[in-house]
């Protein structure tokens, strides 16, 4: 059965756009059909980082206007065949979603997909609810920050109010992806610790992505970091997270990006 | 400074995990509820303004989330007694 994932934070640029494209591809990887659909209407970014953007015709507000068809709207990843791409529109604002198109378009895509990955805009507005409003499960993205964790446990309100599961009396599953993590500098009381969040949050954990140059590399070539370096760090918690995402059971370690001099010193350190 | 000042200097984590713990246990009874703060200075203004005249300018509300306790403070200016009788009148 497809399973709708909204990718969710409430702040902005803490890498909601970065993981839904990394997660999206590795999903893929891992064989399921996959669609990665972008909600931030008037400020479409999934295209870039998914290296499609010169490809772009139709968008989800075409689509949910009824002036294009979906197979017209949506684009094919050209690196993994299972993998597609609904962008949003750079030109409309997100007014242009109505309630009904979008679950008309959701129900169209659970026919088609395994997977479908909702990249919500940053926001507690009408563009993160209606990214939400179908989901199954929710991946709530977090910097160990705290306007970030504030902001993250305002969207956690949200999943248990707005959704269409939690108005039915039923729970929606979110998970934890701590995001730019530097385990050196949490280990120097420096930044919040992973169990700081957790409790804080009390939501279970998907994963922790270190900060890594691989992210801004991978983005400037327009390729998730799970396909651009697979074997990164980064990508390799991606990777994982995918895996959980499916139920796998593994553990979490705690990933350390070692870079030069001063990274593997510290990599060591915090390894041991 | 010595070493040990330093190295407490550079544990900022602590600090932030205690004012979101403080923070959210107080912004999740509001968003879950009702507002209480607002109702309850809501509530407390009604009941004074039946009995004087209350210039809402000059209503100041002093919040501070603590934990175990907070305290709302809501400094009102109230007319001297005389004024206020012939305000009770009129």
């Amino acid at each position: 059965m497809a399973q709708v994932v909204v990718v969710t934070s409430g702040k902005g640029g803490v890498g909601k756009t970065t993981s839904t494209a990394a997660l999206g591809a590795a999903l893929a990887q891992g064989g399921g059909n996959v669609v990665v659909v972008d909600f931030d209407v008037g400020l479409r970014n999934l295209d870039l980082v998914m290296g499609a953007e010169r490809r772009v015709v139709f968008d989800l507000v075409n689509v949910v206007q009824g002036d294009a068809k979906l197979h017209q709207a949506l684009i094919r990843d050209k690196r993994l065949e299972n993998l597609a791409l609904l962008p949003a529109s750079q030109t409309r604002d997100k007014d242009a979603l109505t309630s009904e198109g979008v679950t008309r378009v959701v129900a169209e895509l659970r026919d088609k997909f395994d997977w479908i990955l909702c990249d919500s805009p940053a926001g507690i507005e009408r563009g993160a609810t209606l990214a939400m409003r179908h989901a199954d499960v929710a991946v709530v993205v977090t910097n160990a920050e705290v306007s970030s964790v504030r902001d993250s446990d305002r969207i956690i309100g949200l999943l248990d109010s707005k959704t269409e599961k939690a108005e039915r009396g039923q729970r929606i599953p979110k998970h934890l992806l701590l995001t730019r993590y530097d385990a050196a500098r949490a280990s120097r009381g420096e930044m919040l610790k992973t169990e700081d969040v957790l409790e804080i949050l009390s939501i279970p954990l998907l994963g922790i992505i270190p900060e890594s140059q691989e992210v801004l590399r991978a983005s400037n070539i327009g390729a998730p970091v799970t396909l651009a370096n697979p074997t990164s760090s980064p990508a390799r918690a991606y990777a994982e997270a995918a895996r959980r995402l499916k139920g796998e059971q593994i553990r979490v370690s705690v990933p350390v990006e070692r870079s030069g001099f001063f990274g593997k010193l510290f990599g060591r350190r915090a390894v041991a | 400074m010595n070493l040990l000042t330093l190295f407490r200097r550079r544990e900022s984590a602590p600090v932030a995990r205690e004012r979101l713990q403080v923070l959210l246990a107080h912004e999740r009874a509001v968003v879950g509820g009702s507002d209480l703060v607002a109702v309850l200075q809501e509530e407390i203004l009604t009941a004074i303004a039946k009995h004087v005249a209350v210039d809402r300018d000059k209503v100041q509300v002093k919040l501070d989330r603590g934990d175990p306790i907070s305290t709302l403070e809501i400094d009102i200016e109230v007319p001297t007694l005389m004024r206020a009788a012939v305000a009770g009148h009129g």
